[in-house]
């Protein structure tokens, strides 16, 4: 069967800086994938190629087994790619409801809004899925205003609203509580048990450990190394990753 | 999705209501509130110091007739601003639009209807308007220079085109008024209320649903609130940005041929001295310099302020010396306390 996304060859280099270099990559189907890697290896680059944010210098990038030539973001989307980015991707003089739909407003042909539904699916996700109680979160509040927990929620439940079959999420519990934290890694349970496809960027190494079907490590812009979690332990991960922060090699 | 169904811990939630607090009503319009403040207060200050002109009629009829030429351009000018940008060529491009306007006339001599040689004239400025907007779209888009700079140099480059292309020379237009456009675009209706002011409000509520009903407007607050996050969700960012100095390029050529209708004469100065009301009035109107914030009907009671001070001033006794001064003073108090509202909303 074909792999819900791969990448083959991908290189990326921003003028002089070689982000990555001849990276093979796959996320089978219902699999989440944990990346793991030190700041600046490339982890970020690497996903913004899947969103279509980047455009590779070389390589293929392989929907479902097809090719997909020029990927945009908004075609990653209607492949059904939705991502949580690092930078979380907020506009914060904007309403929350703006936010939720950003780029993906409800509207109808004539590219009218449907503000009064957006409002309501807005109020839904926040009632239901972030679990905001804060008096001062509604629809139509600033996301400026929010505190950094409730600005991830934003971005996580944003990322699934959509009827996403990948979902990316890099590093999305930065900044977050040990309570936030921990419905996160439910969330993403979630998606595995739903049927989905996620990748994991975290630099708790327990946290993608305790989520990830595969771990693939990345250094200075290579793959360094992947795993099952299954075939490995947490102390063994963690002292390959201590040996290729120091060393560059996994063993 | 499922993984949210599961998290559902009230099945029964009630369908969100807007509920109504004063205090979250001020906060979040504290920008248009303040406008209107600003509008009334001003108002009342014009009626107690001259109140012969400002309690008689004559006078809002006389701005009805005038402020509209500018105000129709602040209206697209309020959203190349709201996505972070600005434009200074408009003014230019009301000649261009002109000029245009003027060699179709003057081309078309075979056709025997005036009416068929002026609707085409007609079609042939806002089609230049449109394309010379296009052009500084894409001279900012695809080059990636700021629009600031790049419409210091197409204003410059369009009204030279216009001074080359014309020699200098005026054009009388008289024949527009036995046209159906002469009474459509600038009659006055039952004599006395202009068309232009009717053409104003038209476009002040197409830009106003545009801006807040319509995806378009949706994208232009989103990509001067953040560009990078505009990008990362998915926005074709330089695809809106073109689009909006297109639409300010298409509304500046109809201005401009406004204008020239109103006193059915073409000069080759056509636009000068519209550049610093227009800008006063959006940024009066409340629209952030910075982007990402800004409402047509700020803009809207902006431009008639802007338009009012110049009476004002004659009619309050003062010379007309001090127009700029108080011009100067009410935008600067203005846009303090514009972005002193936005930092207390938070
Ligand atoms: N837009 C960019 N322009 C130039 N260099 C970049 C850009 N994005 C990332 N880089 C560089 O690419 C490398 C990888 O960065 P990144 O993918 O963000 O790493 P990670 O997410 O693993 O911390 C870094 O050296 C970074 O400086
Ligand atoms: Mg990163």
């Amino acid at each position: 069967m074909n792999h819900r996304l791969e990448l083959k060859n991908v290189s990326k280099s921003f003028g002089e800086v070689q982000a990555l270099t001849k990276i093979n990559f796959h996320l089978g189907r219902n699999e989440i994938v944990g990346l793991l890697g030190d700041n600046g290896a490339g982890k970020s680059t690497l996903i913004k190629i899947m969103t279509g944010y980047h455009q590779p210098s070389s390589g293929e990038i392989l929907f479902n087994g097809k090719n997909i030539a020029n990927l945009t973001v908004s075609k990653a989307r209607q492949l059904g790619v939705e991502t949580v980015y690092q930078e979380r991707a907020l506009a914060e003089l904007q309403t929350l409801w703006r936010n939720i739909f950003l780029g993906r407003e409800l509207k109808n042909q004539w590219g009218l809004l449907d503000v009064n539904r957006m409002k309501q699916e807005t109020y839904r996700l926040m009632n239901q899925s972030m679990g905001f109680t804060s008096s001062a979160v509604n629809p139509n509040s600033h996301v400026g205003s929010f505190s950094g927990g409730e600005r991830q929620g934003v971005a996580i439940v944003r990322a699934l609203y959509f009827d996403a079959e990948i979902i990316i999420l890099d590093e999305p519990t930065m900044g977050l509580s040990l309570k936030e934290t921990a419905k996160l890694v439910n969330f993403v349970r979630g998606i595995k048990e739903a049927g989905k496809s996620a990748i994991f960027i975290d630099h708790n190494v327990i946290h993608v450990y305790n989520v990830a079907d595969r771990i693939v490590v990345i250094d200075r812009g290579s793959i360094a190394g992947e795993f099952l979690t299954k075939d490995i332990t947490l102390d063994t991960l963690m002292e390959k990753m201590i040996r290729v922060a120091e060393s560059g090699k996994l063993e | 999705m499922s993984t949210q169904t599961k998290e559902s811990s009230s099945p029964t939630l009630q369908p969100y209501k807007e509920t109504f607090s004063l205090g979250r009503f001020v906060r979040t319009n504290g920008g248009q509130l303040g406008i209107i403040g600003v509008f009334i207060g001003l108002w009342i200050i014009f009626i107690v110091s001259a109140p012969d002109t400002f309690l008689s009629s004559r006078i809002y009829f006389a701005f009805m007739s005038t402020i509209p030429f500018f105000a129709i351009m602040a209206i697209p000018l309020t959203m190349v601003v709201i996505a972070g940008e600005m434009d200074l060529s408009f003014p230019s491009i009301m000649g261009m639009g002109m000029v245009a306007f003027s060699f179709v006339y003057e081309r078309t001599v075979n056709i025997d209807s005036v009416t068929t040689r002026v609707v085409l004239a007609f079609i042939a400025a806002l089609i230049s308007g449109s394309l010379i907007g296009w052009l500084n779209g894409v001279i900012i888009v695809r080059f990636g220079i700021p629009s600031l700079v790049a419409t210091i140099g197409t204003q410059f480059f369009w009204r030279g085109a216009v001074l080359v292309l014309t020699e200098g020379r005026n054009y009388t237009l008289s024949y527009i008024k036995e046209t159906f456009l002469y009474p459509v675009l600038v009659g006055k209706i039952g004599g006395y209320f202009p068309m232009q002011m009717v053409w104003l409000i038209v476009i002040a509520i197409f830009g106003w649903i545009l801006l807040n009903r319509h995806q378009f407007g949706a994208h232009v607050y989103l990509i001067g609130d953040n560009v990078q996050s505009a990008q990362l969700m998915g926005i074709n960012t330089g695809g809106v940005r073109i689009k909006v100095f297109m639409l300010l390029g298409l509304i500046s050529a109809f201005a401009g041929v406004l204008y020239s209708f109103h006193i059915a004469y073409f000069w080759p100065s056509l636009g000068e001295g519209y550049l610093l009301n227009t800008l006063a009035s959006v940024f009066l109107g409340g629209t952030s310099v910075f982007g990402g914030v800004g409402t047509i009907l700020g803009t809207f009671l902006g431009a008639f302020i802007i338009g009012a001070i110049e009476a004002a001033t004659v009619a309050t006794g003062l010379t007309g010396f001090w127009t700029q001064l108080i011009y100067g003073l009410i935008i600067v108090l203005s846009v303090i306390m514009h972005t002193y509202l936005r930092k207390r909303a938070g």
